[in-house]
């Protein structure tokens, strides 16, 4: 087998095995509701008119001729939404920006981006819709668009918002919203102190998350002043605050029903569709039902941000870091808001380091508003970082993974920007590819290199709610907030028969809306099997606890003198027991009424999750295509609950982080327009271009959870950039320092490092 | 726009429907038909999430319009099981865990039981090319490519014991 688990002598009956998942008939059979599966009685379609242009001031919109045409009821500009405060509120554990969130979703005076929302139309038809569109006249006076961080960073550089300013500034117009600076010890003596020391440049291309699933929103708007919002979303809790928030409405007056959602990975984290399909509810006071296409996806909903980064490293003789300085400067998109905190918090997180020094500049571009993309912000980081790493290495004489092994943080190592870890995995993960049959393997022929690299995730707590009903029959549900986007309704179940002595087939989860269940923060941050598994456990508990109290009504005993084991309740010396769960639930009428567990938590906790990864490729002179031969991942998941579901994180992961290394790019030509807005030249991999991606479970319990859980879902995407760079290196001797390290590049790369004319010829 | 009466037969049943010659047969499946198990990723013929079989052949939904396919047969992902009773192909794509948030999950099915009607015994190189037309954003393609090989392999098994099952009967 070509998977294995590392360290899983459990001994749970239901946690580590392999049931089928409880949504799995619905989804091989075509019946599971995604968000544009639904439909409504006199349900409008909606559009949206997107700005052509990066920057622009907008000077005037006329939209008389587009109502005019039969069929279209409503059109809304910037003008119908109320002005949102411009500061950080609290959502959730999330904090958001309603000026800024507002902006996004319909721009007011300027338009920010190719693809900015700048109207939106109500019609009976989704083709009368279309044609209104093209009834609206915007005048616009075209501003100069500002597409990199350099470009935005210079002194002389166009101001995309003048109201922006950053505390090192003063009153001076910027476009850098933020600079953070981790810094410990004394980097300039650390660099005195090294034996060798490794300083490059790096740059990154925005790349997206390419779910399948364009985004949907249907929403309806009564007499009443209640409206639904059924969507595919990763957060129903954030689209009803956000939505809220935009159009200045209760949050209690929304109710989000979570449609199935096909793909996130971050980008459904945030709202663009929802607000404006409610707006236009509100309007018409019928449904309306907006889907985007695939080109607004990519134009106009959060890709994550391209990057420029320096990275400066030193190391004494024996291979010990002895310091570290990184630059960091991170695409925004039209708002502030990149992942470049989480940059600088990540990018060192695997290593003990004394001597540290980060800058982290968070840049606005005329570019869509980034989104959380898997592991937001390590990605691009970790390339810079593990490239100079697997360098020093190299220099030093060292194996790669010695390397990181010799300087990995352990228990009790501080993080770059927090107290010291707790019992981590990121060891045990380097030891698991060293011993893997893949690194011990040799790899022959030409122009073939392995490379390895690892990354860190921090994982996520927040809020979760959970019930857990006991039905007559002894079986159960399981009830949460929390969207399945991979899996997580058979982790669920699993939790809830493990404590209540079922099996995961008699537990059935449901996914509930906004108004049937406590606070839930997103699927994201790998917090779901963590966080809301936690309140599945506590809930489970509660249920069993209120199961004991049945029993000893029924004994005439005291509840703390009733036993649960092997499926079956107990009490000493008395002839009636045992009793199983499904004995039990027949008489739960007669005992009290239904039993039904609770719990909400706010989890603490938290297990970083650390992943190392070992890549093999071949490198093809002529055109510069770089070929996955094979692949390994291993990655600490402290608990592997389903580990089938485990493991397709790790391969999906893996194959996004593939993606970004060697295909995946916004391409802008010089008015910033985007020239690939589509999916056969926005490259993601292919099926043919993957190898089988064998992974390695390593189960370093997280001593913050009841049943050891991590959280598993994002960590494995951000080793592969680095690893793919460093087996080129081995394969052909030159050292990648952009991404994506597609053939034009690689192949410029090899002929500028093989000193040969022709190299001009591409660029 | 003047809508045109289609009759065509899907999933083995004759239907009827009337289309604007500009809608694609996704549209008239799903937006029409209410068949919403096939799904639409791209509208551009990149993704494969629309895939339905045409007349024997795997083709994106979306870049065929619902006027093309008068007299035509078309297999959709709700067509593949009898009643109750799942497809192999279904069954390992469960057992193996081939998916995560299964939008994509529809068009495999239909590539690849379009692979396995005329290849019974892939290896896993033509299993990846037969593939290469759906995008799955979320597995990395290495359990949906075990479930296929699993399928072939289950469907395989079936024939030959049922062929010797005949074969013991004849004797
Ligand atoms: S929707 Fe038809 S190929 Fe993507
Ligand atoms: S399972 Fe999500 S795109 Fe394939």
């Amino acid at each position: 087998m070509a998977t294995n688990t590392i360290d899983s002598s459990s001994g749970y009956r239901v946690i580590g095995t392999r049931p089928i998942r409880p949504d799995g008939v619905d989804k091989v059979t075509g019946r599971a509701k995604y968000g544009a599966d639904y439909a409504l009685p006199g349900m409008l379609h909606g559009k949206v008119l997107r700005s052509p242009h990066a920057h622009a001031r907008i000077k005037a919109i006329r939209f008389e001729r587009a109502l005019k045409l039969p069929g279209v009821k409503a059109v809304v500009t910037g003008k119908d939404l109320p002005e949102g405060e411009n500061k950080s509120v609290p959502l959730g554990e999330m904090s958001v920006n309603p000026r800024y969130l507002g902006h996004n979703i319909l721009a007011r005076d300027k338009a920010l981006y190719q693809g900015h929302a700048v109207a939106a139309v109500a019609a009976v038809g989704l083709h009368i819709a279309e044609q209104a569109l093209e009834l609206i006249e915007i005048e616009y006076e075209l501003l100069p668009p500002v597409m990199t961080v350099d470009e935005a960073m210079a002194n002389s550089a166009p101001i995309l918002d003048p109201e922006l300013r950053n505390e090192e500034q003063g009153d001076e117009p910027t476009n850098i919203a933020k600079h953070t600076q981790l810094k410990r010890g004394e980097t300039e003596a650390g660099f005195k102190s090294a034996q060798t020391v490794v300083e490059r440049e790096f740059r990154t291309a925005m790349v997206h998350q390419g779910y399948i699933e364009p985004h949907n929103a249907l929403a309806t708007y009564g007499s009443d002043g209640r409206a639904t919002i059924y969507c595919s979303t990763q957060g129903p809790f954030e689209v009803r605050g956000m939505s809220a928030a935009v159009l200045g409405v209760p949050v209690g007056s929304i109710k989000v029903v979570p449609a199935e959602i096909g793909g996130g990975f971050g980008g459904k984290t945030t709202v663009y569709l929802e607000p404006l399909a409610l707006l236009l509810a509100m309007k018409t006071g019928r449904p309306v039902k907006m889907v985007m296409t695939r080109a607004e996806v990519l134009r106009a909903s959060g890709p994550t941000s391209g990057s420029h980064i320096k990275v400066k490293m030193g190391c004494a003789r024996d291979g010990k870091i002895t310091a570290a300085c990184v630059w960091l400067a991170y695409e925004a998109g039209a708002f502030p808001g990149s992942p470049v905190a989480a940059a600088a918090m990540t990018v060192l997180a695997p290593y003990a380091i004394p001597n540290v020094l980060i800058d982290a500049y968070d840049v606005v571009v005329n570019r869509p508003k980034t989104a959380a993309y898997r592991a937001p912000g390590a990605t691009n980081a970790a390339f810079a970082a593990e490239t100079v790493i697997d360098e020093l290495a190299e220099r030093c004489g060292i194996d790669p993974l010695e390397m990181r092994i010799l300087n990995g943080a352990r228990e009790g190592t501080p993080h770059p920007a927090g107290p010291p870890y707790r019992r981590i995995g990121f060891i045990e993960t380097c030891e698991a590819i060293k011993n893997s049959p893949h690194y011990r393997s040799e790899l022959n022929g030409a122009n073939r290199g392995r490379g390895v690299a690892s990354g860190f995730w921090f994982n996520a707590g927040m809020q979760s709610a959970a019930m857990v009903n006991i039905h007559a029959d002894g079986t159960a549900s399981v009830v949460t907030g929390s969207p399945d986007i991979g899996g997580s309704r058979a982790s669920c179940a699993m939790i809830a028969a493990e404590v209540l002595g079922l099996e995961a087939e008699e537990v059935r989860p449901v996914v509930t809306d906004t108004d049937a269940i406590g606070h839930t923060d997103v699927t994201g941050g790998s917090r779901v099997t963590f966080a809301t598994g936690m309140a599945v456990f506590q809930a489970a508990e509660d249920a069993m606890r209120q199961l004991k109290e049945r029993a000893a009504k029924l004994w005439e005993c005291k509840p703390e003198e009733v036993e649960f084991r092997a499926g079956k309740f107990f009490a000493k010396g008395n002839p009636d027991a045992p009793i199983t769960i499904k004995e039990l639930a027949k008489r739960l009428p007669r005992t009290g009424g239904p039993v039904s567990g609770r719990a909400t938590v706010n989890a603490r906790g938290v297990g970083p999750a650390f992943a190392t990864t070992c890549i093999d490729v071949e490198v093809d002179l002529d055109t510069g295509k770089v070929e996955i031969l094979r692949c390994t991942v291993a990655q600490d998941a402290g608990r592997a609950i389903h580990p089938a579901y485990v493991e397709g994180q790790m391969q999906g992961g893996t194959a996004q982080g593939i993606g970004w290394a060697l295909n995946e790019e916004y391409v802008y030509d010089a008015q910033g327009r985007m020239l690939n807005a589509g999916l056969l030249d926005y490259r993601m991999p292919t099926c043919p271009d993957l190898p089988m991606i064998e992974t390695i479970i390593v189960e370093v319990p997280n001593p913050g959870h009841p049943l050891g859980v991590r959280g598993v879902g994002e960590v494995s995407i951000v080793p592969p950039p680095a690893a793919v760079a460093n087996a080129i290196y081995r394969a052909v001797g030159v050292r990648l320092t952009e991404l994506p390290m597609s053939p034009p590049r690689v192949l410029k790369a090899i002929l500028t490092h093989s000193g040969q004319p022709s190299a001009t010829a591409w660029s | 726009m003047t809508k045109e009466l289609i009759e065509a037969t899907i999933n083995g049943e004759p239907v009827e429907f009337l289309c604007e010659p500009r809608q694609s047969l996704l549209e008239v499946l799903r937006d029409v038909l209410n068949l919403t198990g096939t799904k639409e990723g791209c509208l551009t013929g990149d993704c494969g999430a629309c895939s339905v079989i045409l007349d024997g052949r795997v083709v994106c939904s979306c870049l065929v319009l619902g006027v093309e396919v008068a007299g035509g047969a078309i297999e959709t992902v709700e067509g593949l099981a009898e009643g109750t009773h799942l497809t192999e192909l279904q069954q390992t794509f469960l057992e193996d865990a081939a998916l995560q948030c299964g939008i994509c999950t529809p068009g495999f099915l239909i590539a690849a039981k379009a692979l396995l009607d005329s290849n019974p015994d892939p290896s896993e190189t033509e299993v990846r090319y037969a593939l290469a037309g759906n995008l799955c954003r979320c597995t990395g393609y290495d359990k949906i490519v075990r479930a296929v090989m699993d399928a072939a392999a289950l469907m395989r098994q079936r024939q030959s014991s049922s062929s010797s099952a005949k074969q013991g009967r004849e004797a």
